[in-house]
């Protein structure tokens, strides 16, 4: 059971309190006592997350290549960093760095809604936006939402509440995974989510972290908008594959 | 004729009228003055309080100065901010006599052309020390942050301006007011942060509190709450801007009042030249009785456009269907040198001749075109919007017409109000301890202000003669803390009290604004761009009357405990009730034409204003009697010894 | 023309407020926003009811003081520009037209559309100035300023601080009001010696305040009378960060 190498490394209950000390000391550090400064820790943690959507996309993208590629690949993100490191160090400390970035990504922004939140104790009777900007409006029903599938995911495809699910066989769960259409819809709609989120979060961070300038807003408006299309669209095309049975 | 108090040709000094004016070279007096003026030890400021009232260029400026010396200052505002003040709408620019352009600008330069401009009616040597501060505004300004037009090489850009034959004219688009009323602005927020200055934002002066002769506070409303309290002080200063909003239509702000000078004024303080009203012709003309106040447009656009009006009467065509020869340029007829570049009051006075002669175009008949065909044949539309564009624009979103396509209508405006309270050499009013700064003096204007001038005088006043002169004051008078439960206090309290109760209880079936329109309308017809002694009698007439019904029928509705905007409104209509008609009799007195104050009775063969020097080189101050309709006239005789007097001509 | 009004009435602080109905008949297209709600208040006036308050002063645009939402949309219908500004033209015979006043925790409602926005005040303050004395300042052209620099300073100087951005801001944040002060200071060499500090007490005060937090939507400047852009917040941000980076004199 390499989990549970992983976590006897780390010293079961120890880890998940340093784990949890860290965060915390981290959101308090990047975040200061600012909106602002909340908002760049929030901007650097999606970044991360980014960082994450991307690489995870490449490697699914591994299927088309056939079974042993991507079983291959599954192993080797375990023997990563071998033989310096003990098996799974590395993936479990990146593990670590993004479920911390996801933890303060989330802390923060629930406490900048709940800043927001109190800003206005009374709405208005009516409001019609002169700016359409529906993903820059649903970040935090979109984030809802996408955290909501990353529970579901992570319980279908890594826990194992998969029902035909066989530990270290990535080809095979993932194709039987995808033969159920429930789970295909699902799994489709969060990849749309994904690409709203992606989007406004990416122009967004060059907003935050103060690199965006009018001139090049545009050219920011488009990469964030290709982003959004080739991670989203790599993640979709292998559900779809496999629902047109273009992988098997 | 001696119509009112003293003989007209007495030249003898009036006793009321101390001007403290310094002798000797005009370029050394200023420096003499300051050294002459009496310091306040640096750990006694804040021993002193000032207060201010107005927080515009003069009085923002003014209250963070004194803070910065150490003063206990309070100012007060009408408005939720200082940054709101008037001053925020002038739009063309600031002078000052850099000559950073080489084309031959001076200090004495900048005196002399606003002097000759303010038809010889303002004194000399508060002239040229206004010419000479304004070399240090610009300074002062730049280093606040104010983002002046630049050139090229990062330097600062000027341009020429209402007729001036230099480039002096400072200015950052067409907002300069707007961008040096920040710069004072964040000088004061600074202040209110190092807790030098109170600020006091939707609280109204109503009255000035006199203790042995001497201003020693001021009574205010607060206007959210209706609370009617005392501010003690060891000196007041009022930069509370102009009176054109007697004319109910003026390019004043809406709230723009003269409450705080006329209850000075009541209070002995004298009003001086207050006939002196600046009409500036390029605003955009009324469209009904809907119409709450009138916008101006730059000046500049008379550069391009050319001005008309059908040659015959009641000819209602569109412009586009009237022929060359059917058109009367009447400026380019009457003044071939100048043509539409004419002084305001000329261009002013000659729109509403073509109007009264039935020739005004657009609704109501009062308008004349502006036309600007010729320039764009000439230069290309680009051209023109490049230059004018945004000032098209905002005339197109009023007028929901095309400028490009339709000739621009234009009629003129009430603007500026040279006229105000009397004030020193040290800018001190008749009433110890009472200073006036800004708009609302007198000023340095004379009897026409120049363009670009306004923004000057405020900021000088504010930042570098006050600062100086009221320190002299205090030094003689040494603090003197007094709290508001002084009688005086209490009586003047009162008196507030009891004119706010007296204006909630008429309840009657006139509204404030009808009044007021109606009060605008009578001084526009018989006080306004040409006046004669016919027509400013029926206004005597008629303003008391007036004033009459409104304390009879007006109808101000609501409470004194709340943020009640009738009545504020009430109380300064009732203001300018009493006003109107002192200055209606200043109007009348003065049988000369000068400046901004044409008297039809008085003008060249050629129809242009006639000066009387030999009878009216002075300063008209007014003292209230008891009696609003039989002030005493008090005059301080002007002495030329540098700009000699001559007869204005454009032809 | 003939409208109806449905307008937040409240006649003060501690009132609980709610939406009444009005008539306003026989309104000309040629009237100003601010003319028309004129002419109701002196028909309210006649018939002995309260007028609705509200605020304004220059109405030419500039002053900041006039401001509400109508039908939803902060200075309402017409970008660009204040309700002053906004002419009756742009609604039809028979139009119903909410209007309600900005609605944030900053922004006290006194009565009716008149709200209390010294909270503005308060972050300009906290450092939205250059610290220079009277008299202590140096030649105007010593420093000079490159005329592009000159135009953005003056760009983001621009704002008329009328509070329509927080009122339409999801979040009720006033990062655009204040972005364009210190990007306006920012950029010009006499802002620069306080230039780190300022950004960061006035953020502090911003959030102290109650101001909401920016989520980069764009509505802020999407309703700005003046028009500043929505990257005067990018380079407050950035310079929050440098600030936090140690260039801030107080704080290295």
């Amino acid at each position: 059971m390499e989990k549970s190498e992983g976590v006897q490394w780390w010293g079961g209950r120890g880890a998940v309190q340093s784990f949890a000390a860290m965060t915390a000391s981290i959101t308090a550090a990047a975040g200061g006592r600012t909106s602002v400064g909340k908002k760049v820790a929030v901007a650097a943690t999606g970044l991360i997350g980014v960082g994450f959507v991307f690489a995870h996309m490449v490697g699914n993208l591994k299927v088309f290549l056939g079974r042993e590629p991507i079983n291959h690949y599954g192993e080797f993100l375990r023997d990563m960093g071998e033989p310096i490191f003990p098996r799974s160090f590395v993936l479990w400390t990146l593990r670590l760095v993004l479920i911390s970035a996801v933890v303060i990504h989330i802390t923060l922004t629930y406490q900048l809604m709940q800043q927001s939140r109190r800003a206005r104790p009374i709405g208005y009777e009516y409001t019609e936006p002169v700016r359409k900007n529906p993903a820059a409006r649903t970040m935090r029903w979109g984030g809802t939402a996408l955290l909501l599938f990353i529970v579901f995911h992570l319980a279908d495809f890594t826990w194992g509440v998969h029902p035909d699910f066989q530990r270290g066989e990535v080809y095979h769960n993932l194709i039987t995974g995808f033969t159920r259409v429930p789970v295909t819809v699902i799994y489709l709609a969060a990849m749309f989510a994904l690409a709203m989120h992606l989007y406004h979060g990416t122009w967004s961070v060059t907003q935050t972290l103060g690199v965006n300038q009018a001139r090049w807003d545009r050219t920011i408006r488009r990469g964030a908008t290709a982003l959004a299309v080739v991670i989203a669209g790599g993640y979709s095309i292998v559900p779809l594959a496999v629902l047109f049975r273009l992988v098997k | 004729m001696p119509l009112f108090g003293s003989s007209d040709t007495d030249t003898r000094p009036d006793s009321k009228l101390d001007s403290k004016l310094p002798t000797g070279p005009i370029e050394q007096r200023w420096d003499t003055r300051r050294f002459d003026l009496k310091l306040v030890n640096p750990t006694n400021k804040r021993k002193y309080k000032v207060i201010i009232v107005g927080s515009g260029l003069a009085g923002g400026a003014a209250a963070a100065s004194l803070g910065e010396l150490g003063y206990n200052v309070e100012c007060f505002a009408f408005q939720d901010s200082p940054r709101r003040a008037h001053s925020i709408a002038a739009q063309g620019g600031i002078n000052a006599a850099k000559n950073y352009r080489n084309d031959g600008d001076s200090i004495f330069r900048l005196f002399y052309d606003t002097v000759k401009g303010g038809d010889f009616r303002a004194r000399e040597s508060n002239v040229y020390r206004l010419a000479q501060v304004s070399v240090e505004i610009i300074d002062q300004c730049v280093a606040q942050g104010v983002p002046f037009a630049r050139e090229y090489g990062g330097l600062l850009d000027t341009r020429s301006f209402g007729g001036a034959q230099v480039s002096r004219t400072f200015y950052a688009r067409g907002q300069t007011g707007q961008q040096l009323l920040l710069g004072a602005y964040q000088a004061l927020e600074r202040q209110i942060r190092a807790g030098t200055v109170k600020m006091f934002s939707r609280t109204e002066m109503l009255d000035v509190i006199m203790v042995d002769g001497r201003a020693r506070g001021i009574v205010v409303r607060d206007l959210i709450t209706g609370e009617v309290r005392s501010h003690m002080a060891d000196v007041v200063v009022l930069g509370t801007g102009g009176y054109g909003n007697v004319f109910y239509l003026s390019t004043n702000a809406m709230g723009s009042n003269a409450t705080a000078i006329w209850r000075a004024h009541k209070r002995g303080a004298l009003f001086a030249n207050p006939c002196y009203t600046q009409i500036h012709p390029t605003c955009i003309p009324v469209t009904g009785s809907h119409q709450s106040k009138l916008t101006l447009m730059s000046e500049s656009l008379r550069n391009d456009g050319r001005v008309w009006v059908p040659k015959k009467a009641g000819d209602n065509r569109p412009p586009d269907q009237i022929p060359e020869a059917d058109r009367d340029y009447f400026l380019e007829r009457k003044y071939p040198s100048f043509g539409n570049l004419v002084p305001r009051d000329v261009a002013s006075r000659n729109a509403k001749e073509v109007c009264d002669q039935e020739r005004g175009v657009g609704p109501g008949g009062r308008g004349v075109y502006l036309d600007f065909a010729d320039a764009i044949a000439r230069l290309g539309a680009d051209v023109i919007r490049s230059r004018y564009g945004n000032l098209f624009d905002m005339y197109e979103r009023i007028t929901d017409e095309d400028p490009y396509k339709v000739p621009m209508r234009i009629y003129p405006a009430v603007h500026y109000t040279m006229g105000g309270l009397w004030v020193d050499y040290n800018l001190m009013s008749t009433i110890p301890g009472l200073f006036v700064i800004g708009e609302a003096n007198f000023s340095d204007h004379g009897a026409n202000r120049l363009g670009a001038s306004a923004l000057m005088q405020g900021l000088a006043d504010g930042y570098f003669v006050l600062p100086y002169t009221i320190g002299d004051f205090l030094a003689s008078a040494g603090p003197d803390p007094m709290t508001p439960d002084v009688p005086e206090a209490k009586q003047t309290e009162a008196e507030v009290h009891d004119r706010v109760k007296r204006l909630l209880s008429i309840r009657g079936d006139r509204t404030v604004d009808g009044v007021h329109r109606e009060l605008g309308h009578t001084m526009w017809d018989y006080c306004g761009m040409a006046r004669n002694d016919a027509g400013l009698r029926k206004a005597l007439d008629r303003i008391p009357e007036l004033r009459k019904e409104f304390w009879s029928s007006v109808n101000v509705p609501g409470e004194n405990e709340s943020l009640n905007q009738s009545l504020e409104r009430a109380g300064r209509v009732a203001d300018f009730l009493e006003l109107a008609e002192l200055m209606c009799i200043d109007a009348l007195h003065r049988t000369e034409s000068c400046g901004g104050h044409f008297r039809e009775e008085s003008q060249t063969p050629e129809g242009e204003a006639q000066r009387d020097d030999e009878n009216f080189s002075y300063v008209g101050a007014w003292e209230y009697s008891g009696d609003l309709s039989a002030p005493t006239l008090h005059k301080e005789h002007l002495e030329f010894e540098y700009v000699h007097p001559t007869q204005r001509s454009y032809k | 023309m003939n409208l109806t009004l449905k307008v937040w009435r409240q006649k003060s602080a501690n009132d609980k407020g709610a939406m009444v109905a009005y008539e306003a008949r026989d309104i000309s297209p040629d009237m100003s926003f601010l003319e028309m709600l004129d002419v109701v208040n002196e028909e309210l006036t006649l018939k002995g009811e309260d007028p609705i308050a509200f605020d304004s002063d220059c109405r030419e645009g500039i002053c900041g003081m006039c401001g509400c939402v109508i039908n939803g949309q902060a200075h309402g219908p017409d970008h660009g520009a204040t309700v002053c500004q906004l002419h009756m033209r742009k609604f039809k015979d028979g139009d119903t037209i909410t209007i309600e006043p900005w609605r944030a925790r900053a922004f006290p409602v006194v009565r009716d559309l008149v709200v209390n926005r010294s909270a503005l005040d308060q972050i300009v303050q906290a450092g939205g100035f250059v610290s220079v004395s009277t008299g202590s300042a140096p030649e105007a052209n010593s420093a000079p300023v490159g005329q592009a620099v000159a135009e953005t300073a003056l760009d983001a100087a621009a704002c008329i601080g009328c509070g329509a951005c927080v009122a339409a801001c999801p979040n009720a944040s006033a990062m655009l009001f204040m972005s364009a002060k210190v990007m306006h200071l920012g950029v010009l060499p006499q802002g620069q010696p306080e230039r780190y500090d300022r950004v960061s007490e006035m953020v502090e005060t911003h959030d102290r305040l109650g101001f909401g937090s920016c989520t980069n939507i764009g509505e802020c400047s999407a309703v700005c009378p003046a028009e500043i852009p929505m990257d005067v917040i990018s380079f407050l941000n950035r310079d929050l960060i440098r600030s936090r980076a140690g260039r801030g004199m107080k704080r290295a």
